[in-house]
């Protein structure tokens, strides 16, 4: 498949010569994965610490007209139902964009720097995203994407040690935590987070800094490259949803599972109780409950259960239950691992349902999630 | 024994009426370590360009196509407990299913180890 016409982050000629297999990957040529392949990639960042390309992402500044954060905050609050009022200086947080259905626009982190938010949104709603924080924000903060800026992402159980001989004062930063750091003289943006269920670090580098940057983590021995097929493969045994497959326009937050990124302030009672797209329907949601939940599966046997498998009751396949959003074989886990969502009366954990694989049924286990269990670092 | 090629990047090794049947090396290079593999069972009977067997990667799912027409004698046993071996050793012990022909003359329209590697380019 040709890549010509696919925009490049400033890694790219760092992927070519790492050998990286370039695939398109929401308008950019990103690595599939490196020599080594995706089940070698994948263990390598459960036991040591991978370096992975994400400046596909969108990452995007909200600073109030009025200059006070507490504007923006509330600002941003017409569009999420996360408590962004509340979130302390040097802390970021989950959230989602949502629409007047209830469903999910986009999901995303929001950190506060001072007196600016800054944004990390998807690659593939990043345009939509921008569009959406202009259209609906611009009388009351200044959206700023913030384009000349790289995003390298460093996770495993060395990731600590390996950034931290850079940039020493990581190690005092606690899981979704961000500081301003400088990073082999590159002013860089650090969160405590990541997308694999380990331990590890986020960096927004100036692109002109970038492959310098991740050249110096990639000289500590603890430290390899690692593609996206790796990076589905680690976010999805960490049960973490992948947007545009386990959660889109037509799922809400609480069907999603997501109801912990819903703070208080926002619920029923709560001192800004709603106030964003589609607060009727997911307020009553968190209330009364839904009737299909993202659960986690765990298929018998070795086969892979892959995404959009319907899910069924029954082994003859009779009473449909929901579908499979995600699905793969989990490197970590040693065998076939999912998500996706079934009706209410299946939600519960260790609850037998069948998934249909080639025209027959896959008897598998719901599960509670994550299937690996996570290593942050609190 | 004579080795033939698909476009499909299978091989089939004819041994007699019976054949081997598996994926090349270039295939397997691009599919990465298999996680799992399965044949259609025995006695199925398929014709050229139909699927007889599937093989899965961390990622994603591939079929294997029939190169002609036959019938499944077997998949390789051995790769349900390691299916990896696909990937190191695709056109020997990785072998996917053992298949007897039934219209032998289709052989012609296949490729030798020349002309596959002149497909590859």
């Amino acid at each position: 498949m040709s890549t010509d016409s696919l925009l490049h982050t400033p890694l790219y000629s760092l992927h070519e010569e790492a050998g990286g297999k370039m695939v398109p990957f929401a308008g950019y040529a990103m690595p599939l994965q490196y020599a080594e392949g995706i089940m070698a990639e994948h263990r390598h960042v459960r036991e040591h610490a991978g370096l992975f390309d994400v400046s596909h992402m969108g990452q995007v500044k909200l600073i109030a007209r009025s200059g006070g954060v507490e504007d923006s905050a509330l600002a941003l609050e017409r569009l999420v139902p996360a408590d962004i009022v509340s979130l302390k200086n040097g802390r970021q947080r989950y959230t989602q964009f949502t629409n007047a259905q209830g469903g999910i626009l986009d999901d995303l982190m929001v950190a506060r720097l001072d007196d600016t938010l800054v944004l990390v949104v998807n690659a593939a709603c990043k345009a939509q995203d921008i569009a959406l924080l202009q259209n609906e924000l611009a009388a009351d903060c200044l959206v700023e994407p913030l384009e000349e800026r790289a995003l390298l992402a460093l996770q495993g159980p060395e990731a600590e040690l390996a950034l931290a001989t850079l940039a020493p004062e990581v190690a005092d930063m606690a899981f979704m935590d961000v500081r301003e750091l400088d990073v082999d003289g590159a002013s860089c943006v650090i969160s405590r987070s990541g997308y694999t269920g380990e331990d590890g670090f986020e960096i927004s580098v100036p692109a002109m800094d970038a492959s310098r940057v991740a050249r110096k983590l990639l000289e500590h021995p603890a430290v390899k490259l690692i593609g996206l097929g790796a990076r589905d493969s680690l976010r999805l045994e960490a049960g973490l949803c992948l947007y545009g497959s386990d959660i889109d326009e037509t799922t809400t937050p609480v069907e999603a599972a997501l109801e912990w990124s819903i703070q208080k302030t926002r619920r029923r009672g709560g001192k800004r109780e709603g106030g964003f797209p589609g607060a009727e329907v997911i307020l009553q949601e968190l209330e009364t409950g839904v009737t299909r939940r993202r659960v986690g599966l765990r298929p018998e046997g070795r086969a892979p259960v892959r995404h959009n498998a319907p899910l069924c009751a029954d082994a003859t396949l009779q009473e449909g239950l929901g579908r499979v959003t995600s699905g793969a074989f989990g490197p970590t886990v040693e065998g076939p691992v999912a998500m996706g969502y079934v009706a209410l009366s299946h939600a519960a954990p260790q609850t037998p349902v069948f998934a249909e694989l080639r025209g027959r049924a896959v008897a598998a286990t719901v599960v509670a999630l994550p299937f690996v269990p996570a290593r942050f670092k609190r | 024994m004579t080795l033939y090629f698909t476009k499909e990047h299978e091989w089939l090794r004819l041994d007699g009426e019976t054949a081997f049947v598996g994926i090349t090396k270039h295939a397997a290079e691009e599919l990465g370590e298999l996680v799992f593999v399965e044949s259609r069972e025995a006695g199925t009977e398929v014709t050229a360009g139909e699927s007889v067997a599937v093989v899965e990667s961390v990622k994603a799912a591939s079929d294997i196509y029939a190169p002609v027409d036959g019938v499944v004698l077997e998949g390789n046993p051995a790769l349900a407990d390691d299916p990896a071996r696909v990937s190191s050793d695709p056109e020997g012990e990785g072998w996917i299913l053992k298949f007897r022909l039934t219209n032998p003359e289709q052989l012609s329209g296949l490729m030798d180890a020349a002309a596959y590697t002149a497909f590859l380019g």
